[in-house]
């Protein structure tokens, strides 16, 4: 049966307005919001759907962040055995996937995982994505853009996507990490009276993480927001004279 | 150390992916900082034809039956030997299903620094861009070889394709046995109701459409315009529309001569494969959305204010 870790990390919520700091260097994490990296998300839930199929126990570990512990009892409720939360006074202002990448890895071991599984990449990623960065650390192979996972045989074999729908089979020999662009299911949803039992009744691992070590990561120079180069021609007005505009266009591009 | 850029050719079932053209024009642009040379690094069997249209300086060529489609240990074995050897002052990897497995690996492996996902580069300077296409980050070469991943849209296809051949030089890949990865083989596309490529008029959904059964509500539009509905990738994978309907990186490439784009955010990968719509029409309320920076005309609006008055003028027009 296999033992699965589920790598989760917060990342900012792209709705909200994103700011720079004032060093100009990095995002402005006072008012920023985060939620659970879509990806891992997917993770999350292709390590339940193997947990459901094949037995075995999946643990989550995520950093610290504003939120965190919502998201990891969530997981939880949908049928995660175990919580890991790592703590750093630094996790809260933002660290390179690297530094984060040592800690999962070295947290992670303790559990002698067969199969590691975290988002193929996330909209924060600078220096590359976690995934691949946490197997070599661990001396394990990994492959990213997976679709689905069977294991057999003490290997996976795994559903890989290429451009336009392709997909490639591949076989990759356990323990290994992969990096999860969508799981076998859509992520399922819990009712918030799950979460709450949970948070009532399990409870999440502290673990102090000793160092975090960013090598491999590159300084940025500045951070900015997009220049307004070449933006769209935008149309103003009430309901009806933007429909009215609208349908001018579409007369226009032979539409109607 | 040497001054050269290296650029990972990546090439599926015979045929050289758009993105290599792209970072060969980067990393042209690079050597022109650095004073060195554009590599192209071909790895394949009997694929040495491949490398005749790529505006490279030289092309390293690798010829081994397990390099023939790409698995990712023994192209990370190739390609580490290669830098360890060689020493170039960076290397260029698409962010993709195949550069991104490599990339980070070898930054672990061989204690090399990563910028990711490189849009531009220009005067030595890389620019990446994240957030879903809201952030831009300005970073620049380390001391040691450099690792870079890169994303379509800071270059033209074809300024990375030329018509004099590159000059060809082979080398040996190492010792490929024991691979942990293997290809078992690939999975053609269940081919859809529609062909969306092909499409004249599109109306495409985002995650701004809510919930599944206001996809209706874009169908009707569609229909009054004699168009077809696609989507980006959060649709497909909440299961509402198959996936011949995804427009972008993982899904299909499309050209209309019109883009309507309904609660789509614009990020990289979705526009990656709308970019080249002849009109776009992106209706968002985030004034900050990416989307509005390659849109014709933009809406910052609720849809589901809009949708009535327009169904209703469209119902007179
Ligand atoms: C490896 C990889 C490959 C990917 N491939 C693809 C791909 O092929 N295609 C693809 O599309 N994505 C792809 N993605 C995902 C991509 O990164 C984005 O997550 C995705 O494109 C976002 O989709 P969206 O714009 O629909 O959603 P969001 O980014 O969530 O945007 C929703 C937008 O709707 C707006 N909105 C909300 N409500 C309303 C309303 N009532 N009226 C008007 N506007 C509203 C919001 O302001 C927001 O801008 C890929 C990601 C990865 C990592
Ligand atoms: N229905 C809406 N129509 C237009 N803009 C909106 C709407 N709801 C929220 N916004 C804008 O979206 C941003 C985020 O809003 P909120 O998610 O409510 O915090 C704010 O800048 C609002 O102005």
């Amino acid at each position: 049966m296999p033992n699965i870790v589920a790598l989760v990390k917060m990342v900012p919520d792209l709705v909200e307005e994103l700011e720079i700091n004032d060093s100009g260097t990095g995002l402005d994490r006072d008012w920023l919001r985060v939620i659970i990296n879509e990806f891992d998300n997917h993770a999350v839930e292709q390590a339940i759907i193997i947990k459901e199929r094949d037995g075995g126990e999946v643990t989550v570990i995520a950093p610290e962040a504003e939120g965190v512990e919502d998201m990891l009892f969530t997981t939880a409720a949908k049928g995660a055995d175990r919580m890991v939360k790592l703590s750093h006074d630094d996790f809260e202002e933002g660290v390179n996937n690297h530094a984060l990448a040592r800690a999962f890895a070295e947290k992670a071991k303790e559990y002698q995982p067969d199969l590691i599984l975290t988002g193929v990449q996330a909209n924060d990623d600078l220096d590359g994505p976690v995934g691949p960065l946490v197997a070599e650390y661990l001396g394990m192979p990994y492959l990213g853009y997976i679709c689905g996972v069977k294991i057999e045989d003490g290997k996976a074999l795994v559903c890989k996507e290429y451009p336009g729908g392709l997909t490639a089979q591949m076989e990759v020999s356990l323990p290994a990490v992969l990096g999860i662009q969508a799981g076998e299911e859509p992520p399922r949803y819990v009712a918030i009276s799950k979460v709450r039992q949970m948070m009532k009744t399990a409870e999440i691992d502290e673990h102090e993480t000793d160092e975090l070590d960013p090598d491999g990561g590159i300084a940025v120079n500045r951070m900015y927001l997009p220049e307004d180069a070449g933006r769209a021609e935008m149309i103003e007005g009430d309901e009806d004279e933007i429909a009215a505009k609208l349908i001018e266009i579409f007369k226009e591009v032979g539409a109607l | 150390m040497n001054q050269d850029i290296y650029v990972l050719i990546e090439h599926l079932q015979g045929e050289i992916a758009d993105i290599s053209y792209i970072m060969l024009a980067a990393a042209r642009d690079l050597a022109e900082s650095t004073g060195g040379q554009v590599v192209g690094v071909l790895l394949g069997h009997d694929a040495q034809g491949l490398a005749d249209d790529l505006a490279a300086d030289q092309v390293f060529y690798a010829d081994h039956p397990a390099l023939k489609e790409f698995a990712s240990d023994a192209y990370l074995k190739t390609v580490a030997s290669l830098i360890q050897e060689r020493t170039p002052r960076a290397i260029l990897f698409g962010n993709t299903t195949i550069g991104a497995d490599v990339a980070s690996v070898l930054s672990a492996r061989l204690s090399l620094s990563l910028v990711s996902s490189c849009v531009k580069i220009s005067e030595g300077k890389l620019i990446s861009q994240i957030c879903g296409g809201k952030i831009m980050a300005e970073s620049e070469l380390d001391e040691n070889t450099t690792l870079v991943t890169m994303i379509p849209g800071g270059y033209k296809t074809e300024a990375g394709q030329s018509d004099a051949p590159p000059a060809i030089e082979t080398f040996d890949a190492p010792a490929l046995d024991d691979l942990r990865v293997t290809l078992k083989g690939y999975v053609e596309p269940e081919t859809g109701d529609v062909d969306i490529s092909k499409e004249e008029i599109l109306v495409a959904i985002g995650r701004g459409i809510q919930v599944e059964d206001n996809i209706e509500l874009a169908e009707e539009l569609a229909e009054f315009l004699g168009g077809t509905i696609c989507a980006s990738r959060p649709i497909v994978d909440q299961g509402w529309l198959p996936v011949s309907r995804m427009v972008g990186k993982s899904g299909q490439t499309v050209k209309p001569k019109l883009y309507l784009a309904l609660g789509i955010s614009g990020a990289p990968e979705h526009v990656e494969g709308m970019a080249g719509s002849e009109m776009i029409v992106a209706i968002n309320m985030d004034p900050n959305a990416p989307i509005f920076d390659i849109a014709t005309y933009g809406i910052e609006f609720d849809f589901f204010d809009l949708i009535d008055p327009l169904l209703e003028q469209l119902e007179d027009a």
